[in-house]
């Protein structure tokens, strides 16, 4: 099992990793990253990024996605520990900014002490003064 | 803080939460303060840094104001303090007096601005219009996403008790984004205390020469 950690959680998900390759099945790559292979390319939400059939080729074998080279296509930060079991897919520069230039509070969960979750989201309606702070 | 509780009181029927999220990787490091404080508003810990990647934040204490609509009206920014410690003799402890006037006006005038937001919202001149608030978003680079991803997988080895792979990717992380006192702080041995503020971090701190530690507000009444 190979362990997933992306924007929306952890996930520990049947993958096959070959160096610096990982492969997902379509299901898989959908439920930890949101990404779904379609017609018109890879699309998450209402956002299609169009795949030229050189480069499907390459992403797609067998019926599963190689969604790591899938990453590096979007100029995506990728990463994996020494043994290949724990693997980043994180979010790139151009991703964060054009969040916060649509100036709309990227949501999040968190847990409080008693490890319950919290949102942004339930907050709406109400201004929220967001800070930071630290023990260290 | 105090401050936030007091702020809070004074407002939480006006349609106005506070959310404090606590950068804090080590498991339990921040239960203490937050059991002592028992704060009556939204108190959350975050220990990958997730809010810090989202936001772009670099330091503690800093705050972004989200009006109503969950628009962004003031971005990532110093929330009130000011870096007052820069100026004191170490023999001694003391802080010159002027730079001790200059921390309690960036508190002062930071929680007026707030205070003045939290009544009069999107009309209040503290909240930035779109523009203004676009551009005083600080710039995220691809060095940067790139150390959150290191931090991420470097705190979730810690977890895991790969101590040596995590440790290096931390250092890593703290080195593609040396803006970041969270990640680096965070990272670096803390002295009994708890405190990650060592011979390190004063050497650190000298670094920046003319950079400030905690960069003030673009707003009135900040000091010089």
């Amino acid at each position: 099992m190979t362990t997933l950690l992306t924007e929306t959680g952890v996930f520990t998900i049947d993958a096959n990793v070959s160096g610096e390759e990982l492969w997902l099945s379509p299901a898989a790559a959908e439920s930890a990253t949101g990404w779904v292979l379609k017609e018109e390319g890879f699309c998450r939400g209402p956002l299609c990024v169009p795949i030229s059939p050189t480069i499907k080729t390459e992403l797609v074998s067998n019926g599963n996605i190689n969604i790591s080279d899938f990453w590096r296509h979007m100029n995506r930060p990728i990463l994996h520990d020494e043994s290949g079991e724990v693997w980043v897919l994180g979010e790139s520069a151009a991703d964060r900014t054009a969040q916060l230039q649509s100036l709309e509070a990227p949501d999040f969960t968190l847990p409080d002490l008693q490890g319950k979750f919290h949102s942004l989201a339930e907050h709406r309606g109400k201004k929220v003064f967001l800070c930071s702070w630290a023990s260290w | 803080m105090p401050v936030w509780q007091k702020i809070y009181n004074e407002f939480k029927d006006n349609n106005f939460i506070i959310i404090a999220v606590a950068m804090d990787s080590r498991k339990g490091a921040p239960d203490k303060w937050i059991r002592d404080a028992s704060p009556s508003y939204v108190s959350l810990i975050d220990r990958e840094h997730h809010l810090a990647d989202l936001y772009n934040m670099v330091n503690v204490p800093q705050a972004v104001w989200i009006n109503e609509a969950g628009r962004i009206v003031r971005p990532t920014e110093t929330a009130g303090a000011y870096e007052a410690f820069r100026y004191m003799e170490l023999a001694t402890g003391a802080v010159p007096e002027n730079e001790a006037q200059k921390a309690k006006q960036t508190h002062r005038n930071y929680y007026a601005a707030l205070r003045d937001w939290i009544v009069n919202g999107d009309d209040s001149h503290f909240a930035f219009d779109a523009e203004g608030a676009r551009t005083h978003i600080p710039t995220m680079t691809s060095e940067m996403a790139l150390a959150h991803v290191k931090f991420r997988l470097g705190q979730y080895l810690l977890k895991t008790g790969k101590i040596k792979e995590a440790d290096l990717l931390l250092q890593e992380a703290s080195r593609l984004h040396p803006d970041s006192w969270t990640m680096w702080r965070q990272w670096s041995k803390p002295m009994e205390s708890g405190l990650a503020a060592g011979p390190d971090f004063w050497e650190r701190v000298y670094a920046l020469g003319e950079k400030r530690y905690y960069p003030l507000p673009d707003m009135e009444g900040m000091p010089e």
